[in-house]
């Protein structure tokens, strides 16, 4: 048996105003119902009028997942009842998205996998349902607030073959947009939300199971992993079994640590698509996509190769100072400081990974002072310990061949020697540089 | 003469010369209100006291000098129009107690006219109808026979017009529901191109089809109105930026060589023999005003109904589903009968695998009904034909037959489906009861139907006919 | 022409009374027996007119607005707790 897994992902973006009227997005955390208005909780004759922001950062997550940007969009409604549904319909994208077809690269257990993305649109987000019990009767409690927030779903291809491939991707979403700086992509507050399509078939197989199972309310990373293997392992015991899984919803329960079934989807889903009135189509151009892919930020991949190039780190280092946007520009900042103390870009690096500096807390400026008071016992003229390192290298051409032949271990030995003739105590990675510099 | 039957512009001239106050002009309104609307039942609201403020407030304004477009004037609103404070039941059980905290944009353009809101006028519920018996409040009647229907949808806003029990009123047309009732109660009633007054806060019917206009006992007046509700509005993405230019300016240039077209699908289909007679009239009326006529075809008519009755249910499902009596308003179960039937159609053309079949064909075709029209106006300037194939008929009729309802918007449905404006303008009485012609003309070109039909209006002069109440 | 009328009332979020639905089921067979007239027209190559103005790119820039007071909001409703709306307990088990 084979899982195969597609993902509906969700990314709430943060836009100052809602997707459709302009009303504040930022809702979390507020008073119920308080940033509300005709078009937002849908009342008779309120009419949508579509953000620009938002639009042009679908597009750009797009882009981003390499996704061809076709030149006529449309928004359409998608009809369905549900309290938290203001109008009795969504205006999401049905056939014709802002993005289709791209592709994602991720690293699995250092092999490069492809991830094929179907679609992404835009859409706007539901209010929100708090199931309650008032003077003893169970209700449920309606807030407006977040509808209407924009929101941009992302379809994968059932390209997955297990939770930790999902677990990479979605890091590697939420890197994503977090570079792009359109969303939080926040699991634990809802910015992102996870909705992954799961069915087994048997290994080799080509074509797609005849079911699939929509899993619902992942709401943290941790559980990401959990519930997929909860519900691969459910449905492996069904086929074992000699029976087909239903094709349905199911919720994952996180008291539990199981996958609950919710509604048969064949019955509930028909939405009744078709083309929004109220909104004209959207057409780009050319020179519009060209402008949005100039505009927008350096990708996490981009910044790796770079760091590599520019400030001539490894690969895993690299890694890890792009990993968070934050990083890499808190890492820049103390790297254009460092330049005026002589201090180097490796030197850098590595007080931020190996001391795990507090990059909200400490300024580059104070990080920099650190390194430089830790190199301070080692005030010796330049010149006269170049002259030293030179007379250690003509000493010993063997080691140095050595280097040059790729031992590392060589250059070790001709520290120890240079330090030695020095007698002080010397930062061995500063002399690192300078060796390596001269033997070049 | 009463101050109530007063046209738009004559009532204008005398409450800035201060012949007359608008306190007294709206009184004068309000009192035919009282005295006739029982019978009518043209209005769901009555706002005597506001009505009577606004105009004190009117009255001072004056003083000072303000001559804003409709300061002081009386109007009656459909009550499918958001009014900020005032109930707004779109005349279905389900709004009854609907208290909007918003105004929609033509009530503030009208607000900062200066006008003076009468009243909610009666409609068919949700818009839905031709006779204005679909009420929830019970059906309007015709001022010129009270066994009549006034037409529909907007059913009171023509009827308290025509009663004078108002200066002007406003509607919304999504298949004829401003022409029909101006056609069937001898005012002018206008149809504006879709978009050009914005929709934003008027109860949703058919999205991609509703227009918003107003009635006037004149065509000068309701371009002195027109003047006021048009243009561009940030909250309606379907207004365009297309400049609004004063409507009422070139009205008296008139029609001398002016191309008209007569759809011949328009008189070859089953018309009343009266009708067609009295259409020959008019055609004979604007030929002596220099016009030319020429016979033009528009091919699809006859598909015109079938589309607008998939295009229109199918979008009417979509805007009530936000009818589930959480927020505001009563549950679904609310809805009337006409209200669950069109519903239920929009429900099952949009459903899963009839889309292609139903909403996905309408749009088509109303793109080959859109294009006739195109192709009409390459060779003329502007269509005249008629409103309705038959006169107001008796309440009652048709109101088991609902296809029978739905056909007797024939002629009206076409311009909702292209797009373009349509002017209806009286054209004479028969038996007793008003017939109405419309004049129809390409995308945003309302200028020149105000000029066709002011040419016709004043040669003829059938709007000074009036019902004997 | 048939409307399996439970199956549509049901999507529509519709009760029908049983005459309702007899009535219906009529009434709207007639309809679309009336709207099948369309497909006499070959329409193989006609794009759909959805915009009848042909406006495309209405957009609104990223700004906000003050939005309405909480008790307006909540100013037409029958039921409401504590600044929400209140209504009937959704399952659980359909969320």
């Amino acid at each position: 048996m084979e899982p195969v897994i597609g993902l509906e992902i969700h990314v709430e973006l943060k836009t100052k105003s809602k997707m459709f009227c302009s009303c504040s997005a930022d809702y979390f955390g507020h008073e119920p119902n308080t940033h509300c208005c005709p078009v937002c909780i849908g009342l008779p004759g309120a009419l949508p009028v579509p953000n620009k922001t938002a639009i042009d950062w679908c597009i750009m997550i797009g882009l981003a997942l390499n996704c061809k940007i076709p030149l006529f969009s449309k928004f359409d409604r998608k009809n369905y009842f549900y309290p938290d549904l203001p109008k009795g319909y969504q205006i999401s994208q049905y056939d014709q998205p802002f993005c289709i077809k791209g592709d994602v690269e991720i690293k699995i257990d250092d092999k490069d996998k492809s991830i094929g993305i179907t679609r992404v649109h835009m859409e706007e987000d539901t209010g929100k349902l708090i199931h309650s019990t008032v003077n003893g009767k169970e209700v449920s409690l309606v807030d407006f607030n977040r509808s209407g927030v924009p929101l941009v779903e992302i379809v994968t291809d059932p390209d997955f073959k297990n939770a930790k491939e999902v677990k990479v991707f979605l890091q590697r979403l939420q890197q994503i947009v977090r570079y792009l700086g359109v969303s939080n992509a926040d699991m634990e507050k809802g910015d992102m939300r996870l909705e992954p399509n799961i069915s087994l078939r048997i290994k080799g197989e080509k074509s797609l199971p005849k079911y699939k199972v929509e899993v619902k309310n992942i709401n943290s990373f941790k559980f990401v992993e959990k519930a997929i293997n909860y519900e691969i392992e459910r449905q492996k015991e069904i086929l074992e079994s000699g029976q087909t899984p239903e094709q349905e919803t199911r919720g994952f329960n996180e008291q539990k640590g199981k996958t609950v079934s919710q509604r048969s989807k064949e019955e509930a889903h028909d939405y009744r698509y078709f083309p929004e009135p109220d909104i004209p189509p959207i057409k780009l151009t050319d020179l519009e996509i060209d402008a949005l892919k100039d505009n927008m930020p350096e990708l996490p991949d981009a910044k790796l190769e770079r760091f590599k190039k520019e400030y001539l780190l490894s690969a895993y280092d690299s890694e890890i100072l792009t990993r968070e946007k934050s990083t890499a520009d808190y890492f820049e900042e103390a790297v254009k400081i460092g330049k005026d103390h002589n201090i180097s870009p490796k030197q850098i690096a590595n007080t931020i990974i190996n001391k795990k500096v507090d990059i909200v807390n400490v300024l580059p400026a104070e990080l920099v002072k650190t390194i430089v008071a830790g190199t301070q016992t080692t005030q010796i003229d330049k010149k006269e310990l170049e002259e030293i390192i030179k007379k250690v290298l003509a000493e010993n051409p063997k080691a140095v061949e050595d280097y040059k032949n790729g031992k590392e271990n060589a250059i070790m030995f001709l520290i120890g020697n240079i330090i030695r003739r020095i007698g002080k105590r010397i930062n061995p990675n500063q002399l690192k540089e300078i060796i390596i510099r001269l033997i070049k | 003469m009463n101050l109530n039957s007063l046209t738009l512009k004559e009532a204008k001239k005398g409450l800035l010369s201060k012949d007359f106050s608008s306190v007294e002009l709206t009184k004068a309104c309000l009192g035919q209100i009282e005295k006739y609307d029982k019978e009518i039942n043209s209005y769901i609201t009555v706002c005597n006291e506001e009505a009577l403020k606004q105009a004190e407030l009117s009255d001072s304004k004056i003083k000072d000098g303000d001559d804003s477009p409709l300061l002081g004037i009386p109007i009656a609103v459909k009550d499918l129009y958001s009014t900020k404070g005032i109930r707004t039941t779109a005349a279905s059980k389900v709004l009854e107690n609907y208290i909007p905290q918003y105004d929609a944009t033509a009530i503030a353009k009208i607000k900062n006219a200066g006008a003076v809101i009468l009243g909610k006028a009666n409609c068919d519920a949700w818009a839905h109808g031709s006779s204005g018996e679909n009420s929830d409040f019970g059906p309007t009647k015709n001022p010129w026979n009270k066994n009549c229907v006034p037409g529909g949808s907007s059913s009171g806003s023509a009827a308290s017009l025509a009663s004078d029990m108002c200066i002007a009123s406003t509607g919304t047309d999504t298949g004829g529901s401003i022409r029909l009732p101006a056609s069937f109660c001898n005012i002018v009633g206008l149809k504006p191109t879709y978009g050009r007054v914005s929709r934003y806060g008027i109860v949703a019917m058919a999205s991609s089809l509703d227009s918003i206009g107003h009635f006037t006992r004149t065509v000068e007046d309701n371009a002195m109105f027109l003047n006021v509700t048009a243009g561009k509005d940030v909250f309606d993405a379907t207004t365009p930026y297309i400049a609004v230019p004063d409507y009422a300016k070139g009205i008296k240039n008139g029609i001398e060589n002016l191309k008209i077209g007569v759809p011949k699908e328009y008189i070859n289909s089953g018309m009343d023999p009266v009708l067609s007679d009295l259409f020959q009239n008019v055609l004979t009326e604007f030929e002596s005003l220099g016009a030319n006529i020429i016979n033009v075809s528009l091919p699809h008519t006859e598909y015109a109904i079938a589309c607008y009755y998939i295009i229109q249910p199918a979008e009417v499902s979509s805007n009530l589903a936000r009818y589930d009596g959480i927020r505001y308003g009563n549950d679904r179960s609310y809805f009337g009968k006409e209200a669950k039937r069109r519903i239920i159609l929009g429900t099952y053309t949009l459903s899963a695998g009839y889309y292609d079949a139903y909403y996905k064909k309408a749009m088509q075709v109303r793109t080959l009904i859109k294009k006739d029209f195109e192709d009409a106006f390459k060779n003329i300037d502007a269509i005249v034909a008629p409103v309705s194939p038959t006169l107001p008929w008796k309440l009652g009729e048709k109101v088991n037959d609902p296809l029978k309802m739905y056909l007797s918007d024939i002629f009206t449905v076409t311009a909702n489906l292209a797009g373009i404006p349509g002017l209806s303008v009286p054209a004479g009485l028969v038996d007793g009861l008003p017939v109405g012609i419309q004049i129809l003309g390409p995308q945003f070109s309302e200028e020149m139907l105000y000029r066709v039909g002011y040419a016709f209006e004043q040669k003829t002069k059938h709007y000074k006919e009036k019902p004997k109440l | 022409m048939k409307i399996n009328i439970s199956k549509v009332s049901k999507l529509a979020n519709i009760i029908l009374t049983d005459e309702e639905k007899t009535t219906f089921e009529q009434q709207l067979s007639e309809i679309l027996n009336y709207i099948e007239k369309l497909n006499e027209l070959d329409t193989k190559d006609i794009l759909p007119t959805s915009q009848v103005t042909d406006l495309e790119n209405v957009i609104r820039e990223d700004k906000t607005k003050p939005s309405l007071e909480q008790e307006n909001v909540l100013s037409n409703t029958k039921s409401k707790h504590n600044g929400f709306f209140k209504t009937k307990a959704v399952l659980s088990e359909l969320l």
